[in-house]
């Protein structure tokens, strides 16, 4: 027994020798060839582990194929990327910021996250007193822009998710009763369902059944399912992520109720998980501002490039971090008397140029997109249907 | 008699340490405003706060796992009651009290009296059964505590303090604030919290939890834990002894958690959650259950390593590291041939490796 556990131990230990020296020389900067250019430190912060996993990867791959191509440009700025893993909890999320910081020094830093909201609004309150730029790719909380000058966003803020949700359907004519099923213990399904009850009400939409689940690890939502059903809703919406949403559509198909089902950019990403029948989503709306089978140019490539180095196809996270990239560049590009500005120059710089109204980026997820100055995103959703499990633009 | 004098030594040893460590890291924070030179780098200025926290919810669960023997899977959900009452006390008093320290104080005064509240309310009925009860039920609190705060709305305004359980009965004045906003958690706290503030929190708790075993009344809680019957029939009152250590514990876990949310500016119920309250029964089953020491340095240890990882180039397998390490320490401490080796180097802890 003695023996058994000595030579455990030493398995252990040459085990975790190994990994130090098998990783030790990845990573690092790539430094420049262009000797004029100037070098910022962006760093990103998003679950690379844990349950939110799968969002904070795609933030981190969309940003790397964008500093790549922005790096190859040899332009006036050249990125570089660091990214650190705050497994979706605030205080983690604190201590990769501080690793951030630690990893820049003295050098220009911009922070890019962090992608879920809530270590972000945590985050966005250090960054607005320390004086660090932060754009953040897909935190849609209002919260996380409040009252902080330095904190921009790529996506939309849940609460515009929300009215715009209503206002479609109610322009569309689609749909005489309405039911919603969220997720009250999550602040992106909430706050897309509290813009969306209110404007119903605002509209006169005859919202019938109101139902919530607590935490998306549910895998029963019958319940919610049938008080919509009983509630006679014909459209359903569900501001949600795709991989409850999954399980709605598969339990109602099982009890042949078959409302219209409308849901947010969380939906995006259902059509590639593992497993999943197509046919159930054939129908679904989903507001969205990328689709990866759009056809431009622009698009293409990066779907190609993310494909050939993932093997998955990019959902939204992916794409609103590969244009946050290009937002910071293009910003940079413009300021005067980047090379001899320090992180608090730079943010104070980067917050006037977002914030001026006049500042437009071309992107994957919009064209001529600007900024308000209290950081919220000026870009319009797509509306897609599902047809042949693919999407079909439905505006 | 020896024995006593042994643990009051030990006692004081810890005060030692503890005191030994903040004076380090203050006079390397010093000589770095000084001479510019990175001693304390900004993610470990970063974990001090916390740390703070996890090493008193360690100490605190550990009167409970260790000292009376009862498993607790829920002493996070303490820390989430300490949380957000501390921030909802900080919020009101932010008039009344104007001066931070003392507004602290106060808030983690509420946030420990909050705790001890749900202490009894897990503790009465549950510490009068034999078994595992205690475990099964403080698991269900947690859950329970995370999912109630998760739909608890919180605010004031000028007709006064409004709680609700849903945003719609929630009438909050245009001019009120909200201080908890269900999913969204509490967000625009004032950070008040201090790695000062942390230290004398880990002396009270200390100097709570110290006495409290060296005590008559510690000395009965040991008993019960050894045998309960054999207590029993010596006249101990199970549940009032059980009682007391648990209530404790939680009162201790408030304060922890109130000083941890007061030292974010937002915080979600989500933080509190199962996996919190094993990563803190971790710490004291890698401490060693019963020693305080043992769940200080483990603590201190253990939180800070997985950030501390960061560092160097292996960061994508710094969660996998911290696994191995954690397997490594829990096999190590383990090892009979490495305890008599530690044995043989320390004269004193001899008799430690042979009843290891």
């Amino acid at each position: 027994m003695k023996k058994k556990n000595l030579a455990a131990l030493l398995l252990a230990g040459a085990l975790c020798f190994g990994l130090l020296a098998g990783c030790s020389n990845g990573g690092g900067g790539n430094g420049g060839e262009n000797s004029g250019a100037v070098t910022i430190k962006v760093g990103g912060i998003g679950p690379t582990t844990g349950d939110n996993a799968q969002y904070g990867t795609a933030t981190e791959w969309g940003a790397e194929i964008a500093v790549e191509e922005i790096n190859a440009l040899n332009g006036p700025v050249k990125f570089d990327f660091k990214y650190e893993d705050d497994t979706g909890v605030a205080d983690t999320a604190v201590a990769a910021y501080n690793s951030l910081k630690d990893w820049a020094k003295d050098a220009p830093l911009v922070i890019y996250g962090c992608t879920t909201t809530g270590p972000c609004v945590t985050v966005s309150a250090e960054t607005y007193n320390d004086r660090y730029f932060q754009l953040t790719p897909s935190a849609s909380s209002p919260e996380v822009v409040a009252g902080k000058d330095n904190v921009f966003q790529m996506c939309f803020t849940d609460p515009y998710l929300g009215t715009a949700g209503a206002e479609y359907l109610k322009n569309n004519g689609l749909g005489t009763k309405y039911g919603i099923i969220y997720n009250n213990g999550d602040s992106y399904s909430t706050g897309i369902a509290e813009a969306f009850i209110a404007k119903t009400k605002e509209l006169g939409m005859d919202l019938v059944a109101t139902q919530t689940y607590p935490d998306d690890k549910n895998t029963d939502y019958t319940v919610q399912l049938n008080a919509c059903k009983d509630a006679g809703a014909d459209v359903v919406f569900l501001p949600i992520y795709y991989t409850p949403a999954s399980l709605i559509l598969a339990q109602a198909k099982q009890m042949s109720y078959a409302p219209l089902f409308i849901g947010g950019d969380g939906m995006d990403g259902m059509l590639d998980m593992d497993g999943f029948d197509k046919s159930l989503a054939e129908g679904l709306l989903l507001m969205t501002p990328f689709s990866a089978g759009a056809e431009d140019e622009r698009t293409k490539s990066f779907v190609e490039k993310y494909q050939e180095a993932h093997n998955i196809l990019p959902n939204q996270f992916a794409a609103d971090g590969y244009d946050c990239m290009y937002a910071i560049y293009e910003a940079c590009c413009e300021i005067e008397g980047l090379a001899d500005m320090d992180s608090a120059a730079l943010c104070d710089a980067l917050a006037a140029k977002f914030g001026s109204g006049t500042f437009k980026v071309d992107g994957l997820t919009g064209k001529g997109m600007t900024w308000k100055d209290t950081g919220e995103i000026d870009k319009s959703p797509l509306i897609f249907k599902v047809e042949n499990g693919a999407y079909v633009d439905a505006q | 008699m020896k024995k006593i004098n042994k643990n009051a030594r030990s006692g004081f040893l810890n005060y030692g340490i503890v005191t030994a460590a903040f004076a380090a890291i203050q006079i390397l924070l010093l000589v770095q405003k000084q001479v510019r030179v990175t001693l304390v780098s900004n993610t470990l200025q970063s974990l001090l706060v916390p740390a703070c926290c996890y090493i008193v919810m360690a100490v605190s669960l550990n009167l409970t796992v260790g000292v009376l023997g009862e498993l607790s899977l829920g002493h996070a959900g303490f820390m989430s009651l300490g949380a957000f009452s501390g921030i909802v006390a900080s919020f009101l008093l932010a008039d009344a009290v104007p001066f931070v320290p003392l507004r602290l104080a106060l808030s983690m005064v509420v946030g420990a009296v909050f705790g001890a509240l749900g202490g009894v309310i897990v503790g009465v009925p549950v510490l009068r059964l034999q078994g595992d009860y205690l475990a099964i039920v403080t698991l269900a609190f947690g859950q329970i505590i995370k999912n109630i705060i998760m739909v608890l709305y919180v605010g004031v305004d000028g007709k006064g303090f409004h709680v609700a359980l849903s945003s719609d009965r929630f009438n909050l004045e245009p001019d009120g604030t909200a201080i908890i906003k269900g999913p969204m958690g509490a967000v625009g706290v004032q950070k008040l919290a201090s790695f000062t503030a942390g230290f004398v929190l880990i002396l009270i708790t200390l100097l709570v939890v110290q006495n409290l075993v060296n005590s008559r009344s510690g000395r009965a809680i040991m008993a019960l834990r050894d045998n309960r019957i054999a207590a029993e029939s010596v006249g101990i009152n199970t549940t009032k002894y059980k009682l007391m250590a648990f209530v404790t514990s939680a009162a201790l876990a408030g304060a922890a958690g109130a000083l941890f949310g007061l030292n974010y500016s937002s915080t979600v119920a989500a933080k509190f959650d199962f996996n919190t309250s094993i990563l803190v029964l971790v710490f004291v089953v890698l401490g060693g259950l019963g020693s305080i020491r043992g769940s200080i340095i483990a603590a201190a240890l253990l939180y800070v390593l997985p950030e501390l990882l960061r560092q160097f180039d292996i960061a994508e397998y710094r969660m996998l590291i911290y696994a191995v390490v954690l397997i490594l320490v829990m096999l190590a401490t383990n090892n009979d041939r490495l305890k008599a080796l530690v044995g043989r180097v320390i004269p004193g802890r001899k008799g430690a490796a042979a009843n290891g």
